[in-house]
């Protein structure tokens, strides 16, 4: 076994997941990644899990693939989300346990598990994902808003969970950008939102890994429990 | 009983582990009777918690079994299977049969 690091991207499939395995890739990382389906590329340091990230049976015998393979876990960023754009009045409690059970249960599945990996090396770096949509309580978008929110707090609470370990837990909050995820948002929904970012432009995902590198690289052990939202928001 | 032992074996390599961190007059006994919390116990909350995480990884590679120790059963019982290494080891051994069953 070579001494790459070893990273798990969540949501890999599609949109900002996608990107992050093929940046880290590039970066030198050996990286796990999973989504309920299978993913139209392949690359020789990338293994894929087609799992749910709520699965506890299914992600607890991907992390103990990772533990017997390379014995560490360095980083894990909790990309898996998704969204749901409705009005209260018209939210169906589908929508709601499926919106919380991904954003939420999933991510603090991986947190669990993660840190059990990397407990043993007193090291290790997760990165979560937040929204602009928290802080600008966004109407419309009130499930992902709640399940975003709610990783804020899990995220500060587990950095003083996990600050004596070694392990630093961060969230990023990204603006929109130009994914899956807002396809059914109206323009003038978009454009709303833009006017309320400090900078109106949709983000970039080289705007969000920016953020990410500065969470794990290893100068930024004195960093925890902190999150950045992008765009002045 | 073979299993039995394994278990033993396994939650007493964990033991050791975790007292290679501890200093001498605090190393966790390897007794049946060595209570793992409360005031009697050498182990802290967090000294607990990594124990339970080391036993399963052990379980993990030793038996080849994905289990998760601090389950909903294992929390709402009664009498906690964490009181001592001897409960911690029967409640192990109950959660590999049910997972090779």
């Amino acid at each position: 076994m070579d001494d790459r690091q070893i990273m798990l991207i969540t949501g890999t499939r599609k949109g900002i997941g996608k990107y992050l395995v093929e940046y880290y890739v590039q970066k030198g990382y050996f990286v796990y990644g999973c989504s309920r389906s299978p993913v139209d590329f392949e690359y020789d340091t990338y293994r894929h899990y087609c799992l749910d990230v709520a699965d506890e049976q299914k992600v607890k015998q991907l992390f103990a693939d990772i533990g017997k393979t390379h014995q560490q876990l360095d980083v894990l960023i909790n990309n898996a989300g998704i969204a749901s754009m409705n009005h209260l009045l018209t939210t169906p409690m589908k929508t709601v346990t499926s919106i919380l059970s991904t954003n939420l249960v999933g991510t603090f599945l991986f947190c669990r598990e993660a840190a059990k990996l990397m407990l043993k090396r007193r090291n290790g770096r997760i990165v979560n994902f937040s929204t602009v949509a928290t802080p600008l309580k966004l109407h419309g978008e009130a499930v992902y808003a709640c399940s975003k929110a709610a990783i804020v707090n899990l995220t500060e609470i587990l950095a003083v969970e996990l600050g004596q370990f070694g392990i630093t837990i961060n969230a990023v909050g990204p603006t929109p950008t130009k994914t899956d995820l807002i396809r059914s948002v109206p323009q003038s929904k978009m454009d709303d939102l833009l006017h309320r970012q400090a900078i109106r432009r949709f983000g970039e995902f080289s705007d969000i890994s920016n953020v990410i590198d500065f969470f794990i690289k290893p100068e930024s052990d004195f960093v925890t429990g902190q999150v950045v939202y992008l765009g002045g928001v | 009983m073979a299993m039995e032992k394994q278990v033993e074996d396994l939650l007493f390599s964990a033991i050791d582990e975790i007292n290679e961190q501890l200093p001498d007059g605090h190393k966790v006994q390897k007794t049946m009777d060595t209570p793992l919390f409360g005031e009697n116990s050498v182990l802290d909350s967090l000294g607990l918690v990594n124990l339970i995480v080391n036993v399963e990884q052990k379980v993990q590679t030793g038996l080849n079994l994905v289990i998760t120790i601090a389950d909903e059963k294992a929390m709402s019982q009664r009498n906690s299977p964490f009181r001592t290494i001897g409960s911690l080891a029967q409640y192990i051994v109950t959660l590999v049969q049910e997972s090779t069953a």
